[in-house]
């Protein structure tokens, strides 16, 4: 198989050098790995039933190498892309700290050893699940949708969003309704999210050739997409509740929450840059999107322990 | 390769064992534990 492109020239010291533990680590992308493991835990523990703790740790663990894995095919997968990026010039492969073979290899390695892992200490649906959202991110998302079409963030944003449904389906055994919401709600929050990024590192990825929306369909119909999808988050967010999967905690907070999210979505929608833009509003929308995920998937398990508790109805 | 690059190598080659030790233990421990409570189910 050939990704029709050249690693990048390593200093000669570093060829010669075997790579440093803390360079695979790196590989698997840390900082994803923990919206991962969080959204994963909270559908793990919001789930009704119960597990026991070594089979939920066991169940975390291997949605978080399942994660790590697939990170780490994506960045072999784009290593050149990777060298062309200013935000990303300087990881593992691009400055050839880690041989190009290598980390496909410990990405196949890990992808493979968390599914198994998966399977047989916690069940098959949830390891079936792992995989899809595995070659969903690696295959689907990485090697077709995101070098040919601007959509690949909409699409591809289902990836990052089975964490939840993989933590649901460990306790419950099946799938229904409410981790499908779950994941919807991720599935909705992650174009408004990234493109908000893809605003303010246009030049990056315009460099890079990759279609982003802003540099495909400009940033006028990007911004408008964003109001879009930040809408549509209104209603999805507070659905768990309606359905009865949530309580009014949840529901209330939920709400709040996304109010917020809409609201901030406005000024970056109905704006446009200028020469030298310093893009707080996009800045600002970025940032509040990552605290909105945790703060909903964590009141979200925090109005399932009110509930068990008999707090709340 | 030099003294230092050398030296570099092996404090790498230290380190990744160590790692690599830390971590087939950890799933020796971690399959243990799967085990014994599948056992109790």
């Amino acid at each position: 198989m050939t990704t029709g492109v050249t690693t990048p020239a390593a200093p000669a010291s570093a060829q010669a050098l075997p790579a440093d533990w803390r360079d695979f680590y790196a590989l698997t992308k840390p900082g994803v790995l923990r919206l991962v493991i969080f959204t994963g835990l909270c559908g793990l523990l919001a789930a009704p039933g119960s597990i026991h703790p070594v089979i939920g740790f066991t169940a975390i663990l291997a949605i978080a190498m399942g994660a790590g894995g697939a990170a780490v095919l994506n960045q072999w997968w784009e290593a050149d892309i990777d060298a062309k990026m200013k935000r990303t010039a300087d990881r593992p492969l691009p400055t050839g700290r880690i041989q190009r073979v290598d980390a496909r290899d410990f990405g196949i390695g890990l992808s493979g050893a968390s599914v198994m892992i998966m399977g047989v200490a916690v069940g098959w649906l949830a390891a079936a699940i792992l995989a899809v959202s595995i070659v969903y991110y690696a295959v689907i998302y990485t090697m077709w949708l995101k070098p040919r079409t601007p959509q690949n963030i909409v699409i591809g944003g289902g990836a990052g969003a089975f964490p939840p449904m993989i933590g649901w389906v460990a306790v419950t055994g099946d799938v229904t309704l409410m981790p499908v919401l779950l994941f919807a709600i991720i599935f909705f929050w992650t174009p408004p999210h990234f493109w908000a990024l893809a605003l303010f590192v246009k030049m990056d990825y315009s460099n890079a050739g990759i279609p982003m929306m802003p540099v495909v369909a400009g940033e006028k119909s990007t911004r408008r997409q964003i109001i879009a999808y930040s809408a549509l988050m209104v209603p999805l967010s507070v659905s768990p509740w309606f359905i009865g999967g949530a309580g009014a905690i949840y529901g209330i907070a939920a709400l709040a929450l996304t109010l917020a999210f809409f609201a901030l979505s406005l000024p970056v929608g109905l704006r446009e840059s200028v020469e030298g833009d310093a893009m707080k509003p996009e800045k600002r929308l970025f940032a509040y999107s990552i605290v909105y995920l945790f703060a909903l998937f964590g009141v979200l398990v925090v109005d399932r322990f009110a509930a068990a508790q008999g707090w709340i109805g | 390769m030099t003294p230092q690059d050398r030296e570099e190598m092996e404090k790498r080659q230290k380190s990744r064992n160590l790692v690599l030790g830390g971590t087939l233990l950890f799933f020796v421990v971690l399959f243990y534990a799967i085990t014994i409570v599948r056992i109790g189910d």
